[in-house]
């Protein structure tokens, strides 16, 4: 199929454009036409990842270079370029995968301004899938900053009570890391005459300015990841945003990040990358426990789970920095395997919640006897946040820590202690959620998951699964990209 | 069927079990669930036989079936695959047959639950998660295992989850658990780095080279191959309940008895002494990791012990012991006795499982009472309970005649006290003297609560006649956050019992299918030493390893075990003995001389009594710590200094400044999000345009 990339990265928008067509045409106004915005928004993304998914089976993991590239001069020297390698086009799945599961989470959860949602949350995966498919530094520049509008839309107008503040938050951190990287973009551009990707990839930096071009690049991918000490934002973001917002959030926007991070700083700054390579270690292994433990803390389970985020991705840029096949390999399987196992601990939030209202872990307690169903899904996916073997949350951390290892026993060994505290905050929520008697009346009778609820958490279920025990479909296909990255990377630190 | 298609239908029947009665069992109902589960346990028990015995007198070779890639990148490679060797058929057999029999008691024990599929589930899910753990050819599957029965192991503890302390005691065996993994995965990875592989069959032909060489950690240059080796042993401290990280196991008897006896005495906690033996390879190498594990052993032993003197708990006792055997184990393979680790390891299974399943049909047969203080006379009532925990207990005191024979664990024991007692002659003075005299020592303490249980509970005065009329209610209520089957009925409070809430008890002796695994049992807790004892540890030793477990030239610990000294082979006896008398005296000559001691509460029973304190310590500084570290992280790291000095000072600034914010919250939320948008995509335009080729 030509052109299949950018029918993948715009089908959305096509759907946006669907979805505000329609509610035009309906005679009922705006309110009428939520349930067309919704099966519009449901039928575009499952087309959707039905072509990532057709994708994925044409591309060819043997070829390091990249793959269904298009390209068009687009103005003052930019380029509309697209592409994907073995690493960005299982984000583009997993982005894919994720888009409907929110449409049908958000099915009854929201009720007003449904077509605006749905056109938000189009448009969001638009710009994300953006972001994994450019191959052009200003273009993925765009749809970098473009996935905070919707995203910034969806908390700021179906949030919670403190949603300004949220988004206020999310909005500051974010566009403050975001301008020092377009900086340093257009001295790029300046310095290389080229705003390729590849070719950047391929220009030696002068040692002397990678340093300040990777703290830019840097202080905006830190933000997005988190990174501690620039992690606030997140659980207030989380505990604001509707549950398919924070799927998105957790799933997506957390990946930019440390994708942004295999993109830019450690093939084009290298030197710079080893450089800094203790300091990012410091702030990973710093994330994991810091974070674990204020987790343990949290009397919100939203933020809870927030906060297992920060740590989880902890794992993630010490993989990436370890530079080596194992580091890298378990970051980028980290990323994906996180991806869906925080955007189910979401929807599992998301279920009580709507039943509910209200996040409170003391409002909870003994739910296991009126939901066994639910109990045995957040059971499954609690243990996989803990990383059990058998689930994919296992696979990243044992790669990241082994990839560390090599570079530094002191991170790897921190970093293995997040093995115990991720058990005492997880295991701890789903005690106090799910466990002993019910105390709480209005507990008394609430029911267990209906069929819509579990259709979202079935593909998931298998998707943990079946990475968990054979991660090699995964790292087969990351495998070449990853090792081109890491050979070029140790050969230019001279390692 | 070829030998290896056998394997995998073994190994596999457990998990599609646990899947059958997991996902269908409401749907075909407790009945169907229960036969699954505990029919294709036999399937796999028989395999596992076939197996074994294949192995020990038909010749069959290791082999390994790959199954399935797991991780494949660069050097760090691990498959699914199932690895028969003497070390796993032993564990084969070990772990199928006490799971069956587990499996065939659970439905008398667990008659009166409501969630008896699930209970079934996890019981086969455990079983599964075992077999992979030890057929596994390499350290990732082993790992996947290890945590596989924690997982089964905290569902099973927290399985009656409306009782708090079930589910306090589930996160707490799974959190320690978790340190001892802490210490595996730096173990494994460092053996990756060290050597390019997890695999065991790569790996251990590499290791003698690596001897004497150092390795780089934590900035200090380590003996390499003893760092792997103390690295290593921290996962099996956490899984076989090892001094330090002991805490869990006691707390581990919330759970339903048949699970104590299946998970937390024979199978689940002696997977860290199956794998120090499997790993002999490498421990031959490790002189100071070994003399570790004979101190951490020694130090268990002799710890639990004295604690299980003191408890009042039936179930507890047991667990003690189990903690105070898997000592045993350790420093056998700390002095270098890696047969006679694994064969005690399998006797154990035998007489321990015996011993928790009896427990547990007193348990049943008092109506849910365990504490023994309440017991008494009930040899009369519950006579083949009584005859079969005789049977364990004389074993596991390893009561026997040297050169005549005795039950089960009087091989195994022996065996490790005089292994112990040729090491210290041949090299490892200190180490091998300090694990003998201890070993003893704790044999003494062994007989003397060993027997007290039987005591307590099956002679002396009926304790329980007394409490007929308005103080048995009483008492009766007391037990009841206590005792294991009040959870039970707590957690199904739709379910009456009629049978012991009111009138007098009346203990009984347990149904046919409880009693049935007591006597198949029994007649491994007395014949497994005579019948094994030549394959594990004696004349046919060589043959029967076949190299799985692997010894230097100069490691003569096991053949000079044979030739100690007399007094060495009769130092046992003699103490055990003489704790069995000193048990005899207390309790049954001089009856309530061991009440009245209790009552003083002197400084020595308090503090054993009170386990050392160790749940305190631990409380005071690890729980407490971690609580208050993560109040100080959030509220100060977080909020005050992060937010402060971040985005809360800019807000209020600019709020201060202008009204910013509030403007921004009246309905300008898309105003100011397109105002962004358009103004990125302008700043980009012009900036692109400005600088343009």
């Amino acid at each position: 199929m030509p052109h299949i990339l950018s029918i993948v990265t715009f089908l959305p928008l096509l759907g946006a454009a669907a979805i505000i067509v329609a509610s035009l045409l309906n005679k009922g106004g705006k309110e009428a036409a939520a349930p067309a915005a919704r099966w519009i928004a449901l039928g575009t993304s499952l087309v959707g990842l039905a072509l990532s998914i057709l994708l994925v089976a044409q591309f060819d993991p043997s070829n390091t270079a990249y793959q269904f590239v298009e390209y068009a001069p687009w103005f003052a020297g930019a380029a509309y370029h697209l592409g994907v390698d073995g690493i960005s086009i299982l984000f583009v799945l997993l982005t894919a995968l994720l888009v409907p599961l929110c449409v049908i989470a958000s099915w009854k959860a929201i009720e007003h301004r449904v077509v605006e949602y749905m056109v938000c949350f189009m448009l969001l995966a638009t710009m994300a899938i953006g972001v994994f498919t450019s191959l052009d530094m200003f273009l993925f520049y765009f749809f970098f900053e473009g996935t905070l509008v919707p995203m910034f839309l969806v908390i700021g107008i179906w949030g919670g009570a403190n949603r300004i503040y949220a988004s206020y938050k999310f909005f500051l951190y974010t566009l403050l890391g975001s301008v020092l990287m377009l900086l340093a973009m257009l001295w790029m551009r300046h310095e290389t005459g080229t705003s390729s990707i590849p070719e950047l990839k391929q220009y030696a930096f002068d040692p002397a300015v990678q340093p300040l071009l990777w703290l830019a690049f840097f202080a905006s991918f830190a933000v997005k990841m988190p990174m501690w000490p620039v992690h606030t934002w997140l659980p207030d973001a989380h505990v604001q945003a509707p549950t398919a917002g924070s799927v998105m959030l957790a799933g997506i926007m957390l990946k930019l990040g440390g994708y942004g991070f295999i993109l830019f700083n450690l093939p084009m700054f290298p030197q710079a990358s080893e450089m800094f390579t203790p300091l990012v270690f410091a702030l990973s292994v710093i994330a994991v426990v810091y974070t674990s433990l204020v987790a343990f803390r949290q009397t919100d389970i939203k933020k809870l789970i927030a906060y297992s985020s920060v740590a989880h991705m902890g794992f993630v840029t010490m993989g990436i920095f370890a530079g080596n096949d194992a580091g890298v390999q378990g970051a980028v399987f980290q990323m994906l395997s996180h991806g869906l196992i925080s955007g189910a601990l979401f929807l599992c939030v998301g279920v009580i919640y709507d039943r509910m209202h209200t996040r409170e872990i003391a409002f909870y307690g003994g739910l296991t006897a009126r939901m066994p169903w639910y109990a045995a899904i957040f059971l499954f996916f609690t243990m996989a946040n803990v990383g059990l073997p058998g689930t994919s949350g296992f696979i990243g951390e044992v790669l990241t820590m082994t990839g560390a290892y090599q570079v530094s026993t002191w991170t790897a060994l921190i970093a293995a202690s997040g093995v115990i505290f991720s058990a005492v905050y997880a295991l701890t929520l789903f005690r106090n959620v799910m466990y002993g008697p019910i105390t709480n009346p209005k507990l008394e009778n609430i029911t267990d998951i209906d069929k819509r609820e579990l259709l979202i958490f079935v593909p998931l279920i298998i998707g943990t699964v079946a990475l968990g025990l054979y991660p090699n479909a995964i790292l087969d296909i990351t495998g070449p990209s990853v090792e081109a990255l890491t050979t070029a990377y140790r050969a230019a630190i001279g390692g | 069927m070829s030998i290896q298609t056998l394997v995998i239908l073994g190994v596999f029947a457990p998990l599609l079990g646990a899947m059958i009665a997991g996902f269908f069992g409401r749907r075909i109902g407790d009945i169907a669930s229960q036969a699954v589960t505990t029919g294709l346990l036999f399937v796999s028990c028989l395999i596992s036989w076939i197996v074994f015995s294949k192995w020990t007198w038909g010749g069959l070779e290791a082999f390994t079936v790959k199954l399935l890639p797991f991780i494949h990148v660069g050097d760090f490679q691990s498959n699914w695959a199932i690895r028969i060797d003497a070390m796993s058929a032993t564990m084969l057999i070990v772990v199928t047959s006490v799971s069956a029999l587990v499996h065939t008691y659970s439905w008398g024990y667990m008659k009166e639950d409501d969630s008896r599929p699930r209970f079934f589930a996890y019981l086969s899910l455990f079983t599964f998660m075992m077999l992979a753990l030890v057929t596994a050819a390499d350290f990732l599957q082993m790992f996947f295992g290890w945590e596989g029965v924690g997982l089964a192991s905290y569902l099973l503890i927290g399985f009656w989850y409306k009782k708090p302390s079930a589910t306090a005691a589930s996160i707490k065996a799974f959190v320690v658990n978790r340190v001892g993994d802490f210490g595996f995965l730096l173990g494994m990875m460092t053996v990756f780095w060290m050597f390019g592989t997890i695999e065991f069959a790569k790996l251990f032909p590499l290791i003698a080279a690596k001897a004497g060489t150092g390795w780089e950690f934590l900035g200090y240059t380590w003996s390499a191959l003893d760092l792997a080796g103390l690295l290593l042993f921290i996962g099996a401290m956490g899984k076989s309940a090892q001094f330090f990280l002991h805490t869990w196991l006691p707390d581990a008897m919330e759970g339903p008895t048949p699970v104590s006896a299946l998970i937390h005495a024979a199978t689940m906690v002696t997977a860290g002494v199956y794998m120090v033996c499997l790993l002999s390879p490498l421990y031959e190498h490790a002189p100071v990791a070994t003399q570790f594990i004979t101190v951490i052993g020694g130090i268990t032993a002799i710890f639990a012990a004295t604690v299980g003197m003191m408890q009042n708990d039936i179930k507890r006792v047991i667990a003690y012991s189990t903690c105070s055997q898997l000592g045993y184990m350790f420093f056998a393979a700390g002095v270098g006795a890696y047969q006679s680790a694994m064969f005690h390891l399998f006797t154990h299974a035998f007489f321990k499982a015996l011993l928790f399943l009896g427990a547990g049909s007193v348990i049943h047969g008092m109506h849910h009472e365990q504490d023994m203080r309440k017991m008494g006379g009930l040899w009369k009532l519950l006579p083949l309970t009584y005859a079969t925990m005789m049977i364990g207990t004389i074993a596991i005191t390893g009561l026997g005649i040297p050169g005549i024979g005795g039950f089960a664990g009087f091989y195994s024991k022996d065996s490790i006290l005089e292994s112990a007692y040729a090491s210290a002659t041949s090299g490892h003075a200190v180490f091998g003297m300090f694990a003998f005299t201890i070993g003893i020592l704790a044999a003494l303490l062994t007989a003397y609560y060993s027997w007290r249980l039987v005591f307590m509970t099956f002679h002396n005065k009926a304790q329980w006649k007394e409490e007929e009329g308005a103080a048995h209610h009483d008492d009766h209520q007391a037990v009841v956050a206590h005792d294991d089957h009040a959870g039970a009925h707590a957690a199904h409070d739709d379910h009456a019992h009629d049978d012991h809430h009111h009138g007098p008890l009346q203990p009984h002796e347990s149904p046919w299918i409880m009693v049935l695994p007591l006597l198949v049992l029994s007649v491994g807790a007395v014949f497994a030493g005579m019948v094994f004892a030549p394959h594990f540890i004696g004349h046919h030793e060589g043959e029967f390893w076949r190299g799985a477990i692997q010894t230097l030239e100069s490691n003569h610990v096991l053949h000079d075990s044979h030739s100690v000294p007399t007094w060495v082979k009769w130092a046992p006896l003699i103490v055990t003995l003489l704790g069995t008398f000193i048990a005899f005296v207390l309790y049954v000559l001089k009856e309530g001389t061991a009440k009245q001691m209790a009552e003083k509460k002197g400084a020595l029973y308090t503090f054993l009594y009170n386990k050392w304190y160790w749940d305190e310590l631990y409380n005071v500084t690890f729980v407490k710590g971690t609580k208050a570290l993560g109040d100080f992280f959030w509220k100060v790291g977080d909020v005050k200094i992060i937010d402060g000095l971040g985005p809360n000072g800019a807000a209020w600034a600019s709020l201060k400044s202008g009204g910013w914010l509030s403007r921004f919250q009246s309905g300008f939320v898309y105003f100011y999000a397109f105002v962004m948008l358009i103004g990125v995509a302008a700043f980009l335009a012009f900036a692109i345009f400005t600088w343009g080729a």
